[in-house]
């Protein structure tokens, strides 16, 4: 009961405000190693929340894709990969910079994604430091900090190391 | 394994592979027809600066762009390609204009080339195209050339 009120609302009142397409009219505040991982809660492409909070103690990569993007789409089997080698450890999150769900939903939809997608807008670039150019990536300690960002196409490899440094194996 | 994650890969890619068609490739505009942002930045410090398009996604074009630049994209689909041609309707043809995207590196850029062979087919006779080596962020917003939100 307790926890279907707490659904209700979160429903209620924290997503409609996490989701409105959103304008930021202002500069963002730069994102740089070592800053906390600015907090999100945002429904995925199945329709259930994600949180970033919820997989705290792990060791997170907040992917941001679109489907337009051809290194974002090349990527994607390798991070599903790596999302399985490391579960348990690791939590891949990606954020769609489509301008409309119905793109994501249809490359969701060639993948057999083992971690969550959800929309991104300009509000949550913001909350990122300003997303303006794809591929992005960030990657978060299990103190909830950021201790990578990887910006632009990444060398074969790379994202598999940094994964790798980041939880100390 | 990794063969079977390339051929996924380069499966997905083709399945991709016409809304990028449809655009050509960014290396395919001449390169007298290409604007550096240091020369850009530079015009936009004058007075009559030439009109700005910018022909790539609504949500990068939310998060920055140049101030006083129009959207009018994503010019890799046909609706985007609809939206330029209405955005320069009563646009003097003959006068310089600057189109630009930035969305992912030069050579990967699904927008730039359609937005260009658009308005040269258009007739418009001095269409110059921001070239953005990386991103809209790297080459531009980095280097502090003004950008504004929203």
């Amino acid at each position: 009961m307790a926890e279907r009120f707490a659904i209700l609302l979160l429903f209620l009142f924290v997503l409609p405000a996490s989701v409105s397409p959103a304008r930021a009219a202002s500069a963002p505040a730069p994102m740089m190693v070592g800053s906390p991982a600015p907090a999100f809660i945002r429904p995925g492409l199945d329709g259930k929340p994600v949180t970033l909070k919820s997989f705290s103690g792990k060791v997170v990569l907040v992917d941001f894709w679109a489907s337009w993007c051809p290194p974002c789409i090349i990527a994607i089997p390798e991070l599903i990969g790596l999302q399985k080698q490391h579960a348990g450890r690791l939590q891949i999150i990606g954020v769609s910079m489509d301008d409309d769900a119905a793109a994501a939903k249809e490359v969701a939809g060639r993948f057999a994604f083992n971690y969550p997608l959800l929309m991104g807008d300009a509000k949550f670039g913001h909350l990122y430091g300003g997303i303006l150019g794809l591929p992005s990536a960030f990657l978060i300690g299990r103190d909830g900090r950021i201790v990578k960002i990887l910006r632009g196409e990444q060398k074969p490899g790379e994202l598999d190391r940094a994964i790798r440094s980041a939880l100390g194996s | 394994m990794h063969r079977r994650a390339f051929t996924g890969s380069l499966l997905s890619l083709l399945a991709t592979a016409p809304a990028f068609a449809q655009s050509g490739s960014a290396p395919t505009i001449p390169e007298e027809a290409l604007i550096q942002p240091v020369v850009l930045a530079d015009i936009l410090k004058k007075a009559n600066p030439p009109p700005l398009l910018q022909v790539g996604f609504s949500v990068m074009y939310s998060e920055a762009h140049i101030p006083g630049s129009i959207y009018a994209g994503p010019t890799g689909t046909e609706a985007g390609i609809e939206k330029l041609k209405a955005a320069v309707r009563n646009f003097d043809k003959s006068a310089p204009l600057v189109i630009y995207c930035g969305c992912c590196p030069w050579v990967r850029c699904p927008n730039i080339a359609g937005a260009w062979r658009t308005l040269t087919g258009l007739g418009f006779t001095q269409v110059r195209v921001l070239y953005i080596a990386d991103n809209f962020g790297a080459d531009w917003a980095d280097k502090g050339y003004p950008t504004a939100h929203g």
